[in-house]
């Protein structure tokens, strides 16, 4: 009951904290900006512990955050090899082959606009389809081990990031344009001078949305089938065995690598897209 | 006409692509047989083969829709091997997740508009998560639900109502906060209320924001249904499909499901675009 009461307390307490703070000079600056939401969290943290010991909800059902927390710190090597497996191997080299492709072949579909006109009706479909589903078809194809799952990654990453770029390679103006012929550049130099450029906030926005895509396809592929290392298959088999401890320590590193992940593009495209009016004054 | 003619070529482009694919693919198995019978085969042969295996590599076109035919409308939608009534399943799943994910949506989007203090604390969380691979608690919230009594529906759409709910939220706090300064000013002339302000100019503001992510939010919710059909084992709906075919390699099973996904998906933002259509066409705001 003490726990139940005192979570509650804390809620309360947290939240009018957070009501005087959010309507402070504080918010105004960045620390501020950063304190509400980390008040927030711990909040939830806290009355999430309180909670399932004051209900004494048992641990195969929702384990608190310090047997969690616990799980982490005592399988650092397991986690660190599933990690390997799934997200360094699996998910980032499938995203990079699959990003890749996407962009060149939004280059090569560009200089055609019947392709276009062709390609990006059925790019926008595909985009929209569970492709997820084609999971179980690569699986059988290239082997249980990470192969499989990158190429998973490859098909998911891949429409998203070439729709952006297809759109992208249009985006500068006809003015812009002009101003390369009257220069004489070739097609190589207007395309990389001022084409790719231009087009770099929208092919960014479909890279950051694929970061998510390759996690979750790399994830959800080792469901089909892996070998015994992995996060999909740890969440999995550890599912089975009721050790819910380990699934929510292995969401966990899911989280972080997602977070880390999308923080890293976005950390690159503020430097590539320096002059986009969406980066600038954001000091 | 002009639209039409590129996509076709496309499609036909991809379709002959298919079949090609399907001889080198399918080819091993057919010299196998042959070379375990002491036969030699022509390449005719191989090629004949390759298009009617029982359970080839890649199935060809033709295979998959025969599959799709004789799985929909030459069964009984009530028989467990009718494709409809596993698409049915999974679309109930995806519905009522859906009715959940963008309600609750809504409702939070409202709340963090009005009130700055759920603003600055639930707002940076709701954009966080989106870079979080919620699919992967999946497996676990169907099992702990199911151990709690829990079973059937309820746990796949609260799955398809947790991806489909992010997006709706993001979506529509901006739209509606999408007015300007200029239009709220003048709500303010009129003395209106709050309340009055948000269904009279902030809500209708919103839709088009409210409909892009509604989209977004379906397609997710099918692939969670999907999704949390997986880990009960290939019980029933189109996830189990996948797996009971990949257990069993029944390649010609899989793709059909796979595009009896793909055709629920393309029928669900389909029909949301239509309500966005007419919907935008009616206020006025259609591009």
């Amino acid at each position: 009951m003490i726990w139940i009461l005192a979570s509650l307390a804390i809620w309360g307490l947290a939240w009018w904290a957070n009501i005087v703070l959010s309507h402070s000079a504080l918010v105004k600056s960045r620390s501020g900006r950063l304190v509400v939401p980390a008040i927030f969290g711990a909040t939830l943290l806290v009355v999430w512990e309180g909670m399932v010991r004051g209900l004494q909800v048992p641990g195969v059902i929702l384990p608190p955050p310090t047997a969690i927390a616990a799980a982490f710190g005592a399988n650092l090597p397991l986690l660190w090899t599933d990690f390997i497996q799934t997200f360094v191997k699996g998910a980032l080299s499938g995203y990079a082959i699959g990003c890749g492709a996407a962009i060149l072949v939004a280059v090569a579909i560009d200089r055609s606009p019947f392709l276009q006109r062709g390609l990006l009706p059925v790019g926008n479909f595909v985009a929209a389809l569970p492709i997820i589903g084609i999971a179980p078809i690569l699986v059988m194809w290239f082997g249980f081990d990470w192969q499989s799952k990158a190429a998973v990654v490859v098909v998911m990453v891949f429409f998203p990031v070439l729709v952006n770029a297809v759109e992208g390679l249009r985006a500068s103006d006809a003015m812009q344009r002009d101003l390369m012929a009257t220069y004489g550049a070739s097609y190589w130099q207007s395309l990389l001078k001022l084409r790719l450029p231009a087009a770099m906030p929208f092919i960014f926005n479909g890279m950051k949305i694929a970061t998510t895509l390759a996690l979750i396809g790399a994830i959800v592929a080792e469901f089909f089938g892996s070998p015994i290392r992995g996060m999909g298959f740890r969440i999995s088999t550890e599912v089975g065995k009721l050790g819910l401890d380990m699934v929510w320590a292995e969401i966990t590193v899911a989280a972080l690598a997602g977070s880390a992940f999308y923080g890293i593009v976005a950390m690159i495209e503020k430097g590539v897209t320096f002059w986009h009016p969406s980066q600038r004054g954001r000091a | 006409m002009k639209q039409a003619l590129p996509v076709v070529t496309v499609v036909a482009v991809i379709l002959a692509c298919w079949y090609l694919a399907c001889i080198p693919l399918n080819a091993a198995w057919t010299r196998d047989q042959a070379a375990r019978a002491e036969t030699t085969v022509t390449f005719q042969q191989v090629v004949a083969a390759s298009y009617n295996q029982e359970r080839p590599v890649l199935p060809a076109p033709h295979q998959v829709v025969r599959e799709l035919w004789n799985t929909t409308v030459m069964k009984a939608v009530t028989s467990k091997k009718s494709l409809v009534y596993h698409a049915w399943i999974t679309l109930s799943a995806t519905l009522l997740g859906f009715g959940i994910g963008s309600v609750a949506g809504l409702l939070l989007a409202i709340g963090i508009v009005h009130n700055r203090a759920m603003d600055q604390s639930v707002m940076p969380w709701a954009i966080a998560s989106q870079t979080i691979p919620i699919l992967a608690i999946a497996p676990m919230i169907i099992v702990v639900l199911n151990s709690v009594g829990i079973s059937g529906l309820l746990p796949k759409a609260f799955i398809s109502a947790y991806l489909s709910f992010f997006p709706v939220v993001v979506g529509l706090v901006k739209g509606l906060r999408s007015p300007e300064a200029m239009q709220m000013d003048q709500m303010k002339t009129w003395n209106a209320s709050g309340a009055q302000t948000l269904w009279k100019l902030r809500f209708p503001a919103s839709l088009p924001y409210l409909f892009t992510s509604l989209k977004v939010g379906i397609a997710a919710s099918l692939v969670g249904a999907i999704v949390g059909e997986l880990p009960t084992g290939a019980v029933a709906g189109l996830g189990a499909r996948l797996l009971s075919g990949s257990y069993y390699g029944q390649t010609v099973q899989i793709w059909a499901a796979l595009f009896g996904a793909a055709a629920v998906a393309a029928g669900l933002v389909g029909i949301i675009g239509l309500l966005q259509r007419i919907t935008l066409r009616r206020m006025g705001l259609a591009r």
